[in-house]
């Protein structure tokens, strides 16, 4: 047993010793303990230097609120910015201290991660006593209650104390309730759970630490850390309240801690913080700490009391083991360097501090008031006032169907929290208008009444008036002290937020769980205002830090964004296709053969398309059906062209333009009936095309009798191209009349292809004779399928969306996203004739009388040809008209759209927007590859077939 | 038209063996072939109720709820919007009845059998299978047998159907892109209760 380890104290497993090693030396703990408290238990107080100024920095508090003990923790797997007091110890722990800045691992890390979601009528933040109160009464009644606590196990400020309630060790109490919780069927009790964001409505972000503390012995099946969505219709918060330091200088070094926090380590951890203590206290809270380190045989040295009368029941107890209480006196400063070896006192008159003398001391305790952890309160919007009488800010608005209770509202003392837990759940309770089950309120042991009040006291004057505030630590962590304080105020700044952002106050990892207040209440000293005006910073998730990888959760690897498949993706990846991101959609790309990049294989399936047959996998298409007395007058509203004059059997292009006259999308539109009609949407555009329609249908013309349903995955399309599409076809579809004159262009027909019920429809997207067969998904592969063997002889040849760019461009056919950007309008693509000039109205239609809609260097859809016939124009090159790039501004002219090697043209070319490019057509402009020029000579978009002879086979 | 499906194929069909494997507690199966119908007509016309005479079921209209008449299960999507669902095979009979019972009035009747395909998830852990990705409350006591709702489970669009919440099971219709996702989802879902045990 090690000097600092107590025998008989805590709730440490001393059957289970654990090793670790910290900054390079091996340690040993118990299981129950934190890194922190093995390392106070072998005597370490120092954990790391500081950032700036790299001072000795050691654990200073117990909890989360601890500005200095940031840790690196390497096994098992690299994790940084930690910090110690809530580290719980494993065996083959390895950490080290950290100056502020830690280091993500470059691995990707193993564990899972997940998020759970979690409706309850009651949530409690909190399992302390007012917490577990609150919850055990709300749960009494049957009401679905969640149990939140941060540590591993319930009971809260009771673990680190030594009361009573109902004449029994006040844990006892704890462990009868929580068993009680649990065994009932409607509740649900997290540990190791952090509330860390509290938005509207009730909705509570909460991360759970499920196997963190097992360290080596995690399951691997089980989520390390799980995020809780929880919605609840009451939230109880009983968040409890942190201590706060009183700031001298050289407040930072080794040894010097919160006062209850030594309470905490002893009682719970079975660790005396050192051999001789100091206390320095502006209240009550930290006589308990004295008396209870004396009781465990820690020499107390002295009780430093600011206020000028001492509580007269403390002081007897003082008396009585012999520890001398000074009051009217305060720390100035220390002695020590990596440890604190003498607290500096000195008598307080007239605010003024008087000659100093030192005591000697390992351990110097402060407790400067307690700050209720409004954190949550605060986030959901609650408002904050200062309480004179206690020094802090504490809730004091009502936020509806949020309770505060407990410490996190001010309340200090265990009866008052005991019985505010059990009022804030009936106050639930009747929100809910559920009865209160009856049950005898806990009791708690007498407390010693208290007749001094606290003293607010945020910083103790500098005895070095040269340097004064230098080295008066206000924020820790970010090395930031009083003299930065007051040299922000010195600047004129006057709001505490504008103080933060100078200073840096508050915004480390603990984002100014100690500090945060005390920055304030300097603001206010400093610029003589009231500190309730001044207020406090924001409080805004999340509470403590959060991992990315819990945030990410399961949403990873192959989760991470859905992929979306069609029927046919199996035997595209059998086929060994390369695939491309579609929106969410995989999309072959192109299928290569053994020995081929992507340029050969697409040229090789060019060519099938443009001399044989070829087929492509279509069903990504959006669809949406339209049906209705009033859907031709719908679609000629959206569409720029008349679409009510299409017969039924007849399929029509079609663009949709914004109210801005841009061409937002394209596509097919079929008749299937007088009231009825299929349109086609582009495969990224599906959704938004049908919250479009719907958006003029439900908001604008609600008059119209019009019902819109999308069939995207009702059907499979395969897309069946080239002279030798009829031949194919016509052997899969024996009964359809193929020939031009039954079957033209732009018509649909009902047939069995393949043996399934097909719409088969005569359209092009390449200029070739080609027709897309629709059938059921579930009948998808057979039609493939039987499309491949039915084409063999004729070398039919899969092909991707690669192949299907190349073809489409060298037509002239944009594609509305990559050839446009939303300020393209049908008219710059060159397609007035999509425009109808009879049409009353359409969306878009009044944009195109624009002035700005008529300029005549508008940027029209050209080709390039590039005069060296092998070069690739990179995509979004830009176009200048001049062979050398003179002076800035370079005056541009446009950039390339698309840009591909064709098999048909045996040479390179692309699309590009070019101002006023129609009128520049036959001209040469320079495009930018790498860090050259080079000529281009600006051609008509359709590059290939122009007269549209190969459309009819 | 009757017309042999030889090589008819589901979205979930190369994932059978993987949806049979989950542990205990959870099962996992698609339901493949379903008769899916989208129905829109106005609730309070003469052809809603020409429609419920031909089914013999209800058209429900209050919110996020499904009725079942028989092997029919008729499930509200919106104020004039239904889904129904009913065995293999009946898409022409139903939509013929449909078309018939609407008559001149203005609706719409789609076929939606092959949009979507149905995943039946049960057992104990189903819901908390379900809780990992839906914000729902799926309390029996509030998501009651017949309650059905259009929503997000993780990324993936789906209708989730509670066809009983007390021995919890529940179809989840997804479209049948998202189906190999939903189904990856689940089975990921899985993991921690399928390594569990001492």
């Amino acid at each position: 047993m090690s000097l600092y380890r107590l025998p008989d104290r805590g709730r440490v497993d001393r059957s289970t010793p654990v090793t670790f090693t910290y900054n390079g030396s091996p340690y040993t703990g118990y299981a129950g303990d934190t890194l922190a408290s093995a390392l106070l238990a072998n005597g370490v107080h120092q954990v790391t230097t500081s950032i700036k100024y790299g001072r000795p920095r050691g654990i200073m508090a117990a909890g989360p609120e601890d500005p200095n003990a940031l840790v690196q923790v390497e096994t098992p797997f690299p994790e940084p910015m930690l910090t110690a007091t809530t580290v719980e110890l494993y065996d083959g722990l390895v950490a080290s201290g950290l100056s502020g800045q830690g280091r993500l691992a470059t691995e990707p890390d193993p564990a899972r991660y997940d998020a759970m979601h979690q409706h309850c009528d009651v949530l409690v933040v909190g399992a302390g006593p007012a917490g577990l109160t609150a919850a055990l009464t709300a749960a009494r009644s049957g009401a679905r209650v969640v149990l939140l606590d941060d540590q591993p196990e319930a009971g809260g400020s009771l673990l680190g104390t030594t009361e009573l309630i109902d004449d029994r060790p006040a844990l006892e109490w704890v462990e009868a309730a929580v068993a009680e919780l649990d065994s009932l069927p409607e509740v649900r009790v997290l540990s190791r759970t952090t509330a860390f964001g509290f938005y509207d409505d009730g909705f509570v972000l909460a991360l759970e630490r499920r196997t963190d503390h097992l360290g080596f012995a995690a399951p691997e099946h089980l989520s390390r850390q799980r995020v809780w969505r929880l919605r609840a219709k009451h939230v109880v918060l009983a968040t409890g309240a942190h201590e706060r330091p009183v700031v001298f200088a050289d407040n930072d070094r080794p040894g010097t801690m919160l006062a209850a926090s030594a309470r905490t380590y002893l009682h719970r951890y079975g660790v005396r913080c050192g051999q001789r203590a100091v206390v320095f206290t502006t209240n009550d809270s930290a006589y308990q700490a004295a008396v209870d380190l004396a009781d465990a045989g820690l020499e107390v040295a002295a009780v430093i009391d600011a206020r000028p009368q001492s509580p007269a029941g403390w002081a007897a107890e003082c008396a009585e083991r012999g520890i001398e209480v000074r009051s009217g006196h305060v720390v100035t400063g220390t002695t020590g360097h990596e440890r604190v070896i003498r607290a500096h006192v000195a008598q307080l008159t007239d605010g003024r501090p008087q000659l100093r003398s030192g005591i000697g001391c390992d351990l110097l305790l402060v407790s400067g008031g307690w700050n209720p952890a409004v954190h949550l309160f605060s986030q959901a919007g609650g408002r904050l006032s200062y309480d004179d009488a206690l020094g802090a800010f504490v809730p004091s608005s009502s936020l509806e169907a949020v309770t505060v209770a407990g410490a996190a509202r001010g309340t200090f003392q265990l009866d008052g929290c005991l019985a505010d837990g059990g009022e804030a759940a009936q106050r639930a309770l009747a929100g809910l208008g559920r009865p209160t089950a009856g049950g005898t309120p806990p009791r708690p042991s007498a407390a010693h009444e208290s007749a001094e009040r606290p003293l607010t006291l945020w910083t103790v004057p500098d005895p070095d008036e040269q340097h004064a505030g230098a080295t008066q630590f206000v924020d820790l962590q970010r090395d930031a002290t009083v003299a930065d304080v007051l040299r922000a105020t010195g600047a004129g700044l006057r709001s505490v937020e504008h103080v933060k952002r100078y200073t840096t106050i508050g915004t480390a990892h603990d984002q100014g769980k100690t500090s945060g207040i005390i920055s304030s209440g300097l603001v206010a000293q400093s610029v003589r205002a009231g500190i309730a005006d001044l207020g406090t910073t924001t409080f805004r998730p999340p509470y403590t830090p959060v991992s990315f990888a819990a945030l990410a959760g399961r949403d990873r690897g192959h989760l991470h964004d859905p992929e979306r498949v069609t029927p046919l993706h199996l035997l595209h990846v059998a086929a060994g296709a390369d695939f491309e991101d579609v929106g969410q959609w995989k999309r072959p790309r192109y299928f290569p053969r053994a020995g081929e990049d992507m340029d050969t294989a697409v040229l090789r399936e060019c060519r099938a398309a443009r001399e044989s047959v070829a087929m492509m996998d279509a069903s990504t298409l959006g669809k949406i059906e339209v049906e209705g007395p009033d859907a031709a007058e719908l679609l000629d509203r959206l569409y720029t062209n008349l679409m009510s004059s299409l017969k039924v059997g007849f399929i029509r292009y079609g663009v949709m333009c914004g109210v801005d006259g841009m061409a937002i999308d394209d596509g097919t539109v079929m008749r299937l009936a007088d009231d009825r009609f299929l349109l086609t949407t582009t495969t990224g555009n599906a959704a938004k095309i049908l919250d479009w329609m719907e958006e003029w249908l439900q908001t604008e013309w609600p008059d119209l009798a019009v019902r819109l349903t999308s069939v995207t995955e009702q059907w499979a399309t395969v897309a069946l191209v080239g002279p030798r599409s009829r031949d194919v076809l016509a052997l899969v579809a024996p009964e359809l009349a193929v020939d031009n004159d039954s079957f033209p262009f732009m018509t649909w027909r009902e047939a069995m292809v393949a043996g399934v019920p097909a719409r088969v429809c005569r359209i092009s997207f390449s200029g070739e004779l080609a027709f897309e067969v629709n059938v059921s998904g579930w009948d998808a592969v057979t039609l493939w399928e039987a499309l491949l063997a039915a084409g063999e002889s004729y070398g039919i040849t899969a092909y991707g969306t690669e192949t299907m760019h190349v073809l489409r461009a060298e037509k002239g056919y944009p594609i509305i996203g990559q050839d446009t950007d939303g300020t393209v309008t049908p008219q710059d693509l060159g397609m007035s004739w999509v425009v109808s000039k009879k049409k009353p109205d359409f969306i878009g239609k009044r944009s195109f009388a624009r002035a700005e809609n008529q300029r005549a260097d508008r940027k029209h859809l050209v080709g390039l040809l590039p005069v060296q016939r092998d070069i690739l124009l990179p995509e979004g090159a830009q176009l200048v008209a001049d062979p050398q790039i003179g002076p800035p501004p370079v005056r541009m002219l446009g950039h390339v759209t698309s840009s591909y090697r064709s098999a048909a043209l045996e040479a390179t070319f692309a699309l590009a927007l070019v101002k006023g490019g129609r009128d520049r057509i036959g001209q040469t402009l320079y495009s930018t590859v790498g860090d050259e020029l080079v000529p281009v000579t600006v051609a008509e978009p359709v590059l290939y077939d122009p007269e549209g002879a190969r459309r009819d086979g | 038209m009757t017309v042999d499906h030889p090589q008819r194929r589901s979205p979930l069909a190369h994932l059978t063996a993987e949806l049979a494997a989950t542990p205990v507690g959870v099962s996992l199966s698609e339901v493949p072939f379903l008769t899916q119908l989208n129905l829109r007509v106005d609730p309070l016309g003469r052809a809603a109720r020409a429609v419920e005479e031909a089914l013999g079921a209800t058209l429900p209209t209050a919110a996020n709820t499904a009725v079942a008449a028989g092997d029919l299960d008729v499930l509200w999507l919106g104020p004039d919007e239904w889904l129904l669902v009913a065995p293999e095979g009946r898409q022409e009979s139903l939509e013929k009845s449909l078309r018939q019972a609407i008559g001149t009035e203005h609706g719409a009747v789609v076929d939606l059998s092959a949009h979507r395909t149905t995943v039946e998830l049960s057992g104990a852990l189903a819901r908390d299978l379900l809780a990992k990705g839906c914000s729902l409350d799926l309390h029996p006591a509030v998501f009651t047998t017949g309650s059905c709702a259009q929503l997000p489970l993780a990324q993936a669009p789906v209708l989730l159907l509670a066809r009983d919440s007390e021995m919890p099971r529940y179809w989840l219709l997804v479209r049948t892109s998202f189906a190999p996702y939903v189904a990856a989802w689940l089975l990921d879902a899985c993991v921690e209760y399928a390594a569990s045990g001492p």
